[in-house]
């Protein structure tokens, strides 16, 4: 049966092995992209379409540790600007932008789920919450 | 009225890595019973009779949807739980999963009962990935016991989109394709994974289901309102000085679940997330449920000190961001709407945009294809509504910037500096 096979070994294993090389080596490279595809009979415009549809799946290049900053009302009440504003200054970077020694790079999210910690950020899987300006520096300094 | 935790009574109350502990508070009594005492359509009959719904913010019937799943044909059914929790605002389903993974594999499992499926997924968003050993423990430990014969239960990481948080665009990402929404009808039970008659049911909503298969469905439906029955677990953000997570019957009024939360000084209420309602104080009496508000559950206070208009702009940020992008009123009406409250912003806003923003808002919720589209329009109406005093000020200080300048072009902070 056609959707079982689909199932079984293409299109399924798609998003989790384009996770999983993701999580290995940073971004997404056109020739990673071509090995997943190769592997499981689909076409490389696929992958594509799907590493660019997730914020997960970078296609150009990140930092090392990726710090993820949210910018929703919640956060933004609690003065998330500040803390944006202190990450830009700490690592001289704005959001979208990586640090020339690829330690760090920097976006602005939707919510993290983190609203009653209210400012929130993420480093990688980490969630640092209940932030100010003056906490940044020695978070990033951890890293 | 105090809170009412049923769905939150296990959370630190259980050691979320320990089955025992689970078991010693009488988990797993409710799916045993379901298991050896009952039949699938028995199961369906108790649910439907509960009066439960969808705890996502669409408030479908749970009982109902498991039925249709149950009677549709074909060789593979599915059940998934909807753990991409992405509304702005909300943060419960991550203190349930952290708190009472059991609860949740225990409802997984009656459910799997009632429609006979043999694979269960847990979609889990990316951002909560810590949780995911947990769950993973939890599903094991279950298995281990012999409690998930009939199906296996599957973590799914999603990979960092809010709209596969609707149910089609989420299997859509299931099956390794970009996470847009699905033209409906078929719907899910009828058509779903892999086409396939599938059940997509909120965490919260499965969390419920061994308390009722436990104590019955009339203690159930005795709860809430007419449409609404049980509780609610409710994430409270903003301008609060306790913010979490709290449960109340369903119909309990905003002004109560504030007050437990800290709220001072209240100007607005956000309920529902960045696609969700905006209220003024003077609606605070109203009663939370499907019938008037509620949607996932996420209650963000305003003080006096903030601005409306600021506020939607930031929401319409969100969204714009997060439109899949598949269907026109959603994808452009966003970015234009994003553009106007911009302008409103930064002080070169017009009278006509108000319009345009109504024409707008009215055209994406009649022609959006899901949800997010057909959402969009509540805080902007919302906020035309009741906050429309705060747009003309914006307007006229605009006016004035405008001639102020001479008709230049420029922002609030060059004019000041």
């Amino acid at each position: 049966m056609a959707n079982k096979k689909e199932q079984g070994n293409g299109r399924a294993g798609l998003l989790p092995a384009l996770k999983e090389q993701a999580g290995s080596s940073g971004c997404l490279e056109r020739g990673a992209m071509s090995a997943v595809c190769g592997r499981l009979g689909l076409p490389l415009n696929e992958a594509f379409g799907v590493a660019t549809f997730y914020s997960f799946l970078p296609v150009s290049p990140v930092g090392k540790n990726v710090i993820r900053a949210c910018r929703c009302l919640p956060c933004d009440l609690k003065d998330a600007g500040a803390v944006i504003a202190a990450i830009r200054q700490e690592l001289g970077i704005g959001p979208g932008q990586a640090t020339p020694d690829g330690k760090f790079s920097f976006e602005l999210v939707g919510c993290i789920g983190a609203c009653d910690q209210a400012p929130a950020i993420m480093i990688n899987d980490r969630v640092y919450g209940e932030l100010t300006a003056a906490k940044v520096a020695g978070i990033l300094k951890s890293y | 009225m105090a809170q009412k935790r049923i769905v939150l009574g296990n959370c630190g109350a259980v050691d979320p890595q320990s089955i025992d502990s689970y078991i010693a508070r009488g988990g797993f009594k409710a799916f045993f019973k379901a298991r050896d005492k009952m039949k699938p359509a028995g199961i369906i009959s108790e649910i439907k009779k509960s009066g439960l719904t969808g705890r996502g913010g669409a408030g479908f019937s749970t009982g109902l949807k498991w039925e249709l799943a149950r009677n549709a044909r074909g060789n593979e059914k599915y059940l998934i739980c909807n753990a991409d929790e992405g509304e702005v605002g909300t943060f419960k389903d991550k203190y349930l999963l952290s708190g009472d993974p059991f609860g949740l594999v225990e409802g997984l499992a009656i459910a799997g009962l009632a429609i006979s499926a043999k694979q269960a997924y847990i979609y889990l968003r990316q951002e909560y990935r810590s949780i995911n050993g947990l769950l993973t423990g939890a599903i094991a430990q279950a298995a281990e016991r012999g409690y998930l014969k009939h199906m296996d239960i599957t973590v799914f990481e999603g990979a960092g989109a809010y709209i596969c948080g609707e149910e089609s665009a989420l299997m859509n990402s299931i099956e390794g394709r970009r996470g847009e929404s699905r033209y409906k009808p078929p719907f899910p039970p009828q058509k779903g994974l892999w086409d396939m008659p599938t059940i997509i049911n909120n965490v919260e909503t499965l969390m419920n289901v061994p308390h009722i298969i436990n104590k019955g469905a009339d203690w159930f439906s005795a709860m809430g309102t007419a449409r609404s029955k049980g509780t609610k677990v409710f994430s409270v953000s903003g301008d609060v000085s306790r913010p979490g997570v709290y449960e109340l019957v369903m119909g309990s009024c905003l002004r109560e679940l504030l007050e437990l939360a800290g709220a001072s000084d209240t100007r607005a209420v956000q309920v529902g997330g960045a696609a969700g309602s905006i209220l003024p104080a003077s609606l605070l009496d109203t009663p939370l449920s499907h019938e008037t508000y509620l949607g996932s559950g996420a209650v963000v206070a305003l003080n006096s000190t903030r601005d409306i208009i600021d506020a939607v702009h930031n929401d319409l940020h969100f969204l714009n961001d997060e439109s899949c992008g598949k269907c026109t009123p959603c994808r452009e009406g966003t970015e234009v709407m994003l553009e106007i409250y911009g302008r409103l912003k930064s002080g070169d806003g017009h009278q006509h945009d108000l319009a345009a923003l109504e024409d707008l808002a009215r055209a994406m919720a009649a022609a959006s294809l899901c949800g997010l589209g057909q959402a969009a329009a509540v805080p902007v109406l919302d906020s035309l509504r009741y906050f429309y005093n705060d747009y003309i000020d914006r307007i006229n200080q605009s006016h004035f910037l405008r001639s102020y300048l001479g008709g230049e072009l420029f922002t609030i902070e060059e004019a000041i500096r």
